[in-house]
């Protein structure tokens, strides 16, 4: 079974401004309707396969943001919506702001924008489906030659 | 006596877009007592000001909160032009009116939404956003961007939008208006959306006037307290009362945001028949000196902005007050005493704003 068939998002703001939230949410309702693909956002990280993070890491939620990567299962893919998850973006030379999110976890696909648009978050949804099927494959490849080894 | 326990509510929260962490120390399923911790969204910006200078400053001002975006860009620009002494052109204020309340309509929209999601009806919430795409999209063939629109600059505004589709928005906005009011009815009259609304958390008036309770939060609980009415931009010029409603629970803060949504059309219909021709910005010349302070009635409330200039490129100080900030302390005086469940709902009926909270 394919996992790109059914992907569950999880939804975590960084420190964003709010704009790339609101256009995450804005993909999954009726205009653009990410669902057609098979996507439902999931609030739990454990039902979850890919993981959209907005905004940059500040001190305060770098925790946070390690935790709910923990606690998704393998496989599963990292999505860093808009610039500031990107590199910190306008508030990178804030005190605050540690920068992008892959300073914290590491992130597969990068979408850009400020606010990053539907369409741009839709992209990158589907680029992370493909690569999660990838990932899967890869996963399996590796516990069948685990397996084969202890046969021999 | 029944032993207390305390239950942490977010950061992580499925109702909650944005994060925010609550400790709820309950008996049994009651809420005795709620303490915030915040901090998740802090970025600084207020220090920013020591790096870019008053110009660039507005883009960082308008990225404060991806939602009331507009607004926050424009009371930075109508801050920092005071202090300068700058009178912006008539065409200029309506149009920041006109933008103003677009991004209101959007917002309470947005809300909406947000609250059918917090209690599990999800095709009004898509129903909600569905509308509000609309809306977005007058802004975005006005200013180019969807959310954030970056239109303001010190001195007015960097593009002009002509009459023709001013009226076009009105026509738009007029077919919207009968599918709003479609749309809203369940909230209103829907008796299984009633019994999770009607009389929970409910803030007295005193209550919500001592604790500085600010906008559709403030005016639920009675008091018809509305920024706007101080007449700045054009509200000076436009027929409106505040929107009240006295009961001051869920019920109620619904019922004034649906009123708002509303009145913001009947604002975008006045202002679009009395804008007058013109130029939409004027030269600006020189440093800021001295110091403002201005206040605005965004989609959550009031905000207060506060800029000190010293007569260099790079203001000395740029404070932000923002409506969330105001309603945290009512907020948790509301949720003393109500049951656990009732919590997220809570919440979200002051339609919290953390990004704008924390900056």
């Amino acid at each position: 079974m394919k996992m790109s068939k059914s992907p569950w998002l999880l939804h975590y703001d960084g420190s964003s401004c709010n704009g790339c939230d609101i256009e995450v949410l804005a993909a999954t309702t009726p205009v653009y309707d990410v669902e057609r693909f098979g996507v439902v956002n999931t609030g739990n990280p454990k039902h979850a396969d890919i993981f959209l993070i907005t905004g940059g890491v500040n001190d305060q939620n770098k925790e946070v943001v390690k935790q709910l990567y923990d606690q998704m299962p393998d496989p599963k893919v990292v999505v860093a919506i808009g610039i500031c998850a990107c590199d910190g973006g306008i508030f990178k030379e804030c005190y605050n702001i540690l920068g992008g999110a892959d300073k914290v976890i590491p992130v597969d696909i990068y979408v850009p924008g400020c606010a990053a648009r539907p369409e741009a978050i839709i992209d990158g949804v589907v680029k992370a489906v493909a690569l999660l099927d990838q990932k899967r494959e890869q996963m399996k490849a590796a516990e069948s030659a685990e397996g084969g080894a202890e046969h021999d | 006596m029944s032993t207390r326990s305390v239950v942490p509510f977010g950061p992580h929260h499925p109702v909650l877009p944005e994060p925010i962490h609550i400790d709820l120390v309950l008996e049994d399923e009651k809420v005795v007592e709620a303490v915030p911790s915040i901090g998740f969204v802090h970025r600084g910006l207020e220090k920013l000001v020591e790096k870019k200078d008053f110009n660039e400053m507005v883009f960082v001002a308008e990225r404060t909160c991806g939602i009331c975006s507009y607004m926050h860009g424009m009371s930075y620009c109508a801050a920092v032009e005071h202090v300068m002494g700058v009178e912006i052109p008539e065409r200029a204020k309506y149009l920041r009116t006109v933008w103003c309340e677009l991004s209101r309509l959007h917002s309470h929209l947005l809300w909406l939404g947000l609250l059918a999601d917090g209690f599990g009806f999800e095709s009004l919430f898509m129903q909600a956003w569905r509308l509000r795409e609309k809306i977005l999209d007058m802004s975005e063939a006005s200013t180019g961007g969807r959310l954030i629109s970056s239109v303001n600059k010190i001195g007015g505004q960097r593009k002009d939008v002509d009459n023709a589709m001013l009226h076009s928005f009105v026509e738009t906005l007029n077919q919207l208006e009968p599918e709003i009011r479609t749309m809203v009815r369940t909230f209103l009259e829907d008796s299984a959306v009633r019994s999770r609304l009607d009389g929970v958390g409910v803030l007295s008036k005193e209550k919500a006037h001592d604790l500085g309770a600010v906008g559709p939060f403030l005016r639920a609980s009675g008091i018809p307290f509305d920024i706007r009415t101080t007449g700045y931009l054009a509200y000076g010029d436009i027929d409106f009362e505040p929107v009240t409603s006295s009961e001051g629970d869920s019920y109620a803060r619904t019922a004034v945001r649906i009123n708002e949504i509303f009145q913001s059309i009947d604002i975008i219909r006045q202002v679009v028949a009395k804008i007058p021709d013109g130029d939409v910005a004027v030269p600006v010349k020189g440093f800021p000196k001295g110091e403002y302070m201005m206040r605005v009635e965004q989609p959550r409330g009031e905000a207060l902005y506060y800029v000190k200039a010293n007569g260099t490129k790079f203001l000395e100080r740029m404070r932000i007050r923002t409506p969330t900030f105001a309603n945290i302390p009512p907020m948790l005086e509301m949720l003393k005493g109500c049951q656990l469940a009732d919590v997220p709902m809570m919440v979200l009926t002051i339609d919290p704003c953390i990004s704008c909270t924390e900056r």
